[in-house]
């Protein structure tokens, strides 16, 4: 059952409506509340008239710094002290609640609130006076410098050096559930409904703002309509939530507007890269430099990891590493699908495409050339890797033989200029400590539970199959329930670790529980398997069974039944400190082979066909997985031609803050993208072999097709997106 | 969003009656623009007419040949209808690039040409905008002006006109009939959409009058046109750039041309130089070339769109190389 390509179990009550979002949830006497959001980037709040707001039938509070509850001024970034105090640090940060009986009334209010200022002239580039430039402690849990052999001599004395900068923008995730939070409290108990991709990491840093236990706090997340990180840290609006029913003792709700999504609330940072290669006349790599510059927000400290991915994926034996970050007039950014190795692999991939212009070698064998057989950055060898069988399977499916070297040599029969690129992705594999409960009802099914959440990929129907797979059940008979901190912990779906994390601990649990069923028949005297020992039995089509003789055994429901207990019930705690290292690096990798057109008078580029290929280890739902792979890959596209918040420099406020005005490809946009699931066994990643799939797709896809529009044109564009005024002029 | 009544007319009269009674008043058709506006908090309507039942919906052809479009005619109805799409080909084909097909079978003709720029400090209330909110300037200038005007602009307001219908309808001197308190007038269609003078007048309609139809001849001009959009991405997505052309071309010199712009100010643009340098020229590339550049000498680019400059000229010659003539 693992691997199968299963129908997802929630796709039904997702397309039909049944499946109940955070926002949805319906709850008597609850209040809405809406935000109100700074227009200013830096600076005071000089005034605050509230009274026209006030006056409306219907509004119940308006919560702003004058009388907002005070929070734990220690309890995590700065954004999260939203209503403490009057300063404005970010263009769209809260600066009041509007709340009131219907959400129709609280909008209406919260345009009617005056906000005064005393503006400060923000800094709102990196290069803005006043903008700040500071060497990070860690970078998203990696060093942010490194250094191996002698870069400099190296690089000095190579025949090939190649010195450039990338520059990747501020970019939304823009899931299509907007954040949103139905808060509601019990005495000192509270309740809260969030859009989260944890609801346990979710419960801690709540508990922790309003410095109550962990064990005060209940989170449920149960449908989440995308996340791509935006809703793994907590945000503004779930403290303002809790904030205001806690004031008014009604249950309240808070969603954000599409505008509000853009710029107030995180983001992937700018990036500005520059990377330098060394290398001799075949290619062969003698040196690296990847030093990062990552946009960030005046209080807190988030780093985009862009070099990270420099550190293993080519055999590269001098090397400096570095990332630095940018304070400036802007909120804090976040994580964002592929922290890191999305916009670093960007730069790192189109650095190593000039390379190969530039010592006439072709990019797949370039890459061949510099393939890393071991982790030089840990000093270790991989737990597995497939990364050459990758580019072979992509690159015979997409045609890669057919490519002519020269850039601007190929064209489309109506006359557009066609290009090739391709680039390499990798991705860490991560996982963390899970615990899941599987129990046996007396009616032969399951229900096999874990507190994580599905924010859209498929967690509910994989982890049925891998319950389903452990105990020995058609997958009819099994039910998965997950997101809710009253479950057995298990971590964010964050790092692409969620499967890897879960999966194991739900494994165990069904293993756990198949065994309890076991022992109870074989310690029952009435029972065929009485006296058998463990060893000898096997499991399968819901029934325990002597496995040298399937017709002896008995049915897991009549072992509940014949107990006396309505059910049985089984846990599994797994432990794994994600930091902590073992013997091999794990990694997922992956090929992008990609097909432009360009037209060459209007500048405009269109993705003709896609070819990707995967290596992850066990793949639990081959469907899934695909979509996961695809949806990925799809948005790397975008990276390479849509996707810039456009900030007024003047001001710091993102001005295409709309979804007609940040682009993302529509259908029109994405033709034909073949997926290939290379297979992959992994006996030392985890138990069950799985490396995350979330977030590969992304990595490399952007640089395959800017790779392309390079050898379709002949114009090497280091700043993404890649829109036409950057081929025209 | 405010509060707002809501009334369905019973007919046009009763319509024009009743946007007489409140100063605040709009008419609501497709609602595919107003309603946008009022969730900004860009329109705040005290009362909204619906005329979505009046009977002003049918597209007909007259006895002389004319094509009349009543201004309920939903986009994608108006880009099916055989007399559109033989008079005036650009015009189906602009409508067919326009929006999405859920919005074309939303919109209305009257309220596309009536819609509003979509200049984001226009649709944002907490940044200045002379066409909002007048005299408190023009927060676009020395902004974020990649979309912006390059003809016709000034120092009070550089948004261009988002309706890729109203381009290709200049090809066709087409006429706007109006029903008001005054009673019923005609204007050309050419002229009624604004350059920004007065940048809260988007066009010449005068308050309280509905626009009942559009209608055009077709003629060996229009019969030969085409249009050619511009943008980021391929569909879905207002122009960047685009270009209505019809050529009626006689023995391989062109008797007549019509050529409009799209995405470059705030009424579409049409481009009399380059019709000029058309008419009595051979149909070929570099007569449509130098018609290209004799109109856009003139452009006036802001300071991140000059690209819009080379992409227009290469549109047209473009679309000019798909009418006739060698290539």
């Amino acid at each position: 059952m693992i691997g199968a390509p299963l129908t997802r179990v929630d796709g039904v009550a997702k397309v039909t409506g049944a499946a109940r979002y955070s926002y949805e949830e319906p709850v008597a006497n609850t209040a809405y509340g809406v935000i109100v959001t700074s227009t200013i980037a830096a600076g005071r709040i000089a005034s605050i008239d509230a009274k026209e707001a006030q006056s409306l039938a219907g509004v119940l509070l308006v919560l702003s710094h004058e009388n907002a509850p005070r929070v734990k001024a220690d309890a995590g970034d700065r954004k999260l002290q939203v209503l403490q105090d009057d300063a404005v640090f970010y263009d769209r940060q809260p600066v009041a609640l509007i709340v009131a009986d219907t959400f129709e009334r609280a909008t209406d209010a919260a345009s009617r609130v005056r906000v005064t200022y005393d503006r400060k002239a923000p800094a709102t580039t990196m290069s803005s006076p006043g903008a700040q430039t500071y060497t990070p402690s860690q970078a998203n849990n990696n060093p942010p410098d490194t250094t191996r052999g002698d870069f400099d001599a190296a690089f000095a004395s190579a025949p090939v050096k190649l010195d450039n900068s990338y520059v990747t923008p501020t970019e939304f995730h823009n899931p299509m559930e907007p954040h949103a939070t139905l808060a509601m409290w019990s005495g000192d108990e509270l309740t809260i409904y969030d859009t989260s991709q944890g609801v346990f990491p979710r419960r801690a840093s709540v508990a922790k703002i309003f410095g109550i236990p962990d064990t005060s706090v209940r989170v449920v997340s149960k449908f989440i309509g995308g996340g791509f990180g935006s809703k793994g840290g907590t945000n503004p609006y779930c403290v303002l939530a809790a904030m205001a029913a806690k004031v008014i003792g009604r249950p309240v709700k808070v969603v954000l507007t599409r505008p509000q999504m853009f710029g107030g609330f995180g983001n992937r940072p700018r990036t500005e890269q520059r990377v330098r290669l060394g290398a001799d006349r075949s290619g062969k790599l003698t040196a690296m430099a990847h030093d990062v510059r990552s946009q960030g927000s005046r209080y807190d400290d988030f780093i985009e990891n862009a070099a990270v991915i420099s550190r293993m994926l080519y055999a590269v034996p001098n090397q400096i590493t570095t990332h630095r970050g940018v304070r400036y007039d802007v909120v804090t950014p976040t994580y964002m699908r592929a922290p890191g190795e999305s916009s670093g692999s960007f730069a790192l991939e189109s650095a190593m495409d000039e390379l190969a212009y530039a010592t006439g070698t072709d990019p797949l064998e370039l890459r061949l050339i510099n393939y890393a057989e071991t982790d030089l950055s840990e000093q270790k060898p991989f737990s597995s890797k497939s990364l050459r069988q990758c580019y072979a399977q992509a690159a015979q499916r997409f045609g890669w033989a057919s490519r002519k070297a020269a850039p601007r040599s190929m064209r489309t029969p109506d006359g557009l200029l066609a290009g090739y690129g391709m680039a390499s992705s990798t991705y860490p594999s991560n996982r963390s400590s899970a615990s899941a409960a599987a129990t046996m009802h007396a009616d032969g099914t399951v229900l096999a539970t874990s507190g994580g959440c599905d924010i859209g990929t498929g967690a509910y129907t994989a982890f049925t199959q891998v319950a389903a797979e452990a105990i020995g059940l058609p997958v009819a008979r099994v039910r998965f329930d997950l997101g809710d901190t009253t479950m057995p912990p298990a971590p964010e779906a964050g790092g692409s670790q969620l499967t890897a994390s879960v999966a194991n601990a739900v494994h165990a649990a069904g293993v756990a529980l198949r065994e309890k069923l076991a022992g109870l028949a074989t310690a029952n005297r009435n029972s065929p398997l009485h006296g058998r020992q463990l060893a000898d039995l096997a499991f399968g089509d819901g029934r325990v069974f002597v496995r040298a003789q399937p017709v002896t055994g008995e049915r897991y429901a009549d072992i509940v039944r014949h107990s006396g207990a309505p059910s049985v019930m089984a846990r599994a705690d797994v432990q794994h400190d994600r930091r902590a290292k073992g013997p091999y690096s794990s990694h997922a990798f992956g090929a992008h082979f990609a097909e432009v057109h360009v037209d060459p008078d209007l500048g405009t580029v269109r993705l003709a066909r896609m070819v990707s290929a995967f290596a992850a280890g066990t793949i639990v739902n081959a469907k899934t997985a695909r979509s996961q792979f695809l949806g990925g890959t799809v948005w790397g596209v975008s990276m390479a031609l849509h996707e810039e918040g456009r900030i007024d420099e003047r001001t710091g406020r993102y001005m295409n803050a709309s979804l007609e005005n940040y682009l993302v490809p529509v259908n029109a946009d994405i033709p034909s993208i073949e997926i290939i699931l290379v297979d992959e066994q992994d006996e030392f990643v985890n138990p069950l072999g799985i490396k995350g799939i979330g977030e590969i797709g992304n990595v490399g896809s952007a640089a395959a097709v800017a790779n392309a529009v390079y050898h379709a044109t002949g114009k090497r564009v280091r700043e993404l997106p890649i829109s036409p005024e950057k081929l025209l002029t | 969003m405010r509060p707002f009544a809501y009334a369905r007319a019973q007919s046009a009269d009763a319509a024009i009656a009743a946007m007489a009674q409140d100063a605040r008043a709009a008419f609501l058709a497709g609602g595919t623009n107003i309603v946008d506006l009022i969730k900004l908090d860009v329109a705040q309507p005290g009362t909204l007419i619906d005329i979505g039942a009046l009977p002003l919906a049918a597209i007909e052809v007259a006895t002389d040949g004319s094509v009349r479009i009543g201004a309920l005619a939903r986009m994608s109805d108006t880009a099916d209808h055989t007399a559109v799409r033989s008079g005036a080909p650009c015009v189906a084909m602009a409508l067919n690039l326009s929006a999405s097909a859920q919005l074309r079978n939303m919109a209305s003709i009257g309220g596309n040409v009536l819609q509003r720029t979509r200049c984001v400090y226009f649709r944002d209330v907490t940044q200045p905008c002379n066409k909002r909110q007048p005299g408190s300037g023009c927060s676009a200038i020395g902004g974020d002006d990649r979309k912006m005007a390059i003809f016709g602009a000034n120092d009070r307001c550089i948004a261009v006109n988002p309706s890729d219908f109203s381009v290709a309808m200049l090809t066709t001197d087409a006429t706007i009939h109006l029903r008001g308190p005054a009673g019923e007038r005609t204007t050309p269609f050419l002229g009624f959409q604004r350059l920004p003078d007065d940048p809260a007048l988007d066009t010449n309609i005068v308050r309280g009058e509905l626009i009942t139809a559009i209608s055009f001849m077709p003629t060996a001009l229009t019969r030969n046109s085409t249009y050619l959009k511009v943008r980021d991405r391929a569909s879905y997505e207002f122009a960047l750039v685009s270009v209505a052309a019809a050529l009626d071309v006689r023995n391989g010199t062109i008797h007549d041309a019509r050529v409009a712009l799209g995405g470059v100010a705030h009424a579409p643009w049409r481009a009399r130089a380059a019709e000029a340098a058309l008419i009595g020229k051979p149909a070929v590339r570099a007569t449509f070339a130098a018609a290209a550049d004799a109109e856009l000498r003139a452009a006036k680019p802001q300071r991140l769109n000059g690209f819009k400059v080379v992409m227009a000229k290469n549109a047209m010659v473009r679309a000019l190389g798909t009418l006739g003539g060698a290539a």
